[in-house]
């Protein structure tokens, strides 16, 4: 018996890292899980891990940056199980690092499109749903990168800095409809992505860690309990906040 | 599964609204409590409703604005439970009213004693109890009044910005020491305090419910769940932070 018993939840970017952890742990509270990802490989894997675990989930092929694509992530979850009630917005991307004078357009429209424009249009299709039935909670991933600055990282920055205005701006608006709406801002965690960026060197990695006043960067699943918790009712007087997990990164 | 179980907590300003639900919960979590106020009457109250639901709690009468009081309750804790691993640090007072050139400076005095320099003492004295059992958690009461201003209140929001600023040192001083500080910011919650205003002036509840774009004021139950996810493992990722439970009150 979990506290999402009924629940059905949405989770974006859900094919590994920190969107594979929180949809495991929706699915293991007791939700059906909508895993979206553009990765079919990866995104199949996580529906493996919940099923066998006896949970519920069904893939869905989704670029966050594509409208029509975003409309049918949500039918599918109307379709397979009958109403949505959580969502989790959280798909990213890495990107070549560049200052701003040396970025391409391309880059910048690329990172905009998939971390705040699919932010924009995951809630834009999910919130009439979620009215349908009476209310629920969307929690959308910024960062530590949403709060202070990175160099040579523009595109996810700026757009990170956008999903917390955003997720403010969307709050207030729905917050009266039972519809609340939070962000969560990460710090570096061990997925993927960040494998990606550290590239195995020793060096790195530790000057990822040293980025973290507790000393370590987190495991995926510590940000995905902080993005269950405000879809919680625990949660409930908690109204367009941005959460930072980020073992103090942004309190230098 | 109990989120503090085997653990020893302190709650200051236990004695009635947001510390009496806070203890309250602490200990249906599963931790034995130490009940700490200035007044008697109400800090007795809040130990025997925690051991007539079966729990486990002790009261002591302190004043946080007196170092050696503060460092009696911490001894206190260590001589009756043994050890010390969570601590919420809320005790504070009503003030205000009056703009800043006519304010009185007793009360500014006071106010700062008790809602800046008390949770100093307090975790002066609680970081070496937990830091000898290999970690902790603590939170401190901030507030909405926090993050922005409000006319009429300088010590109260002085008092309360401060708080965060400590608890963001802190956090830096012992993060990497297994001692996880943080923050919450309440927005208005119905308690005795708020409700003895309200009975004295009707008009204030429609007023305050209007400060809250989630259009009503909080539990003090729903502000005590996020002193616990602070404190608990759920959030081993959360250092310095300054958690707004405020309905969207900082939002616009």
């Amino acid at each position: 018996m979990g506290q999402f018993d009924g629940k059905v939840a949405i989770v974006t970017g859900a094919a590994s890292g920190i969107g594979r952890a929180s949809a495991q742990r929706f699915a293991a509270e007791g939700a059906k899980v909508v895993v979206a990802d553009v990765d079919a490989t990866w995104g199949a894997q996580t529906v493996a891990s919940i099923t066998e675990a006896g949970g519920e989930a069904i893939f869905s092929s989704t670029d966050v940056s594509d409208p029509a694509q975003v409309e049918a992530m949500v039918e599918l979850a109307i379709s397979t199980y009958g109403r949505l009630d959580l969502a989790h917005n959280n798909a990213g991307i890495i990107q070549e690092h560049a200052p701003v004078a040396d970025l391409s357009i391309e880059e910048w429209n690329r990172g905009i499109g998939v971390m705040l424009t699919g932010v924009f249009l995951c809630m834009k299709f999910e919130i009439p749903k979620i009215l349908e039935q009476g209310g629920g909670a969307i929690v959308n991933t910024s960062s530590g990168a949403g709060i202070i600055g990175f160099p040579g990282a523009a595109p996810y920055v700026s757009a990170k800095h956008g999903v917390i205005g955003l997720t403010k701006t969307a709050a207030l608006e729905y917050t009266t409809k039972n519809v609340r709406i939070n962000c969560i801002c990460p710090g570096t965690a061990r997925t993927r992505m960040v494998d990606e960026w550290i590239a195995g060197s020793a060096e790195n990695e530790a000057m990822v860690a040293g980025l973290h006043p507790i000393g370590r960067i987190a495991e995926p699943e510590e940000i995905a309990a902080a993005a269950i918790w405000l879809c919680s009712d625990d949660a409930s007087f908690m109204c367009g906040h941005a959460l930072a997990i980020d073992g103090g990164y942004t309190i230098q | 599964m109990s989120a503090l179980a085997g653990k020893v907590a302190i709650v200051t300003g236990a004695g009635a609204g947001i510390g009496r639900a806070s203890a309250v919960l602490f200990a249906r979590e599963g931790a034995k409590v130490v009940v700490a106020d200035m007044d008697a009457a109400g800090g007795a109250e809040t130990a025997r409703l925690i051991v007539d639901g079966g729990g486990e709690a002790t009261f002591v009468q302190v004043d946080v604005a007196a170092p050696a009081e503060v460092r009696a309750m911490v001894q206190s804790t260590l001589d009756t439970y043994g050890r010390l691993d969570v601590a919420h640090n809320n005790a504070g007072l009503a003030s205000g009213g009056k703009p800043l050139a006519e304010f009185d400076d007793t009360e500014w005095d006071r106010v700062i004693a008790v809602m800046l320099s008390g949770p100093y003492h307090c975790m002066k004295a609680q970081i070496p109890a937990m830091l000898d059992t290999g970690g902790g958690a603590i939170v401190n009461t901030a507030s909405g009044a926090g993050l922005v201003g409000f006319p009429g209140q300088a010590a109260y929001v002085a008092a309360k910005h401060g708080l965060i600023g400590l608890t963001k040192v802190a956090a830096l001083d012992y993060g990497a020491r297994g001692v996880r500080i943080n923050a919450i910011c309440p927005g208005t919650a119905r308690t005795p305090m708020v409700d003895a205003a309200v009975r004295n002036d009707p008009t204030l509840e429609s007023y305050l419910q209007g400060l809250h774009p989630i259009g009503r004021i909080a539990e003090p139950e729903e502000i005590a769940e996020a002193a616990l996810w602070l404190c608990s493992g759920r959030s081993s990722f959360v250092l310095g932070h300054a958690l707004a439970v405020d309905g969207g009150y900082v939002l616009a």
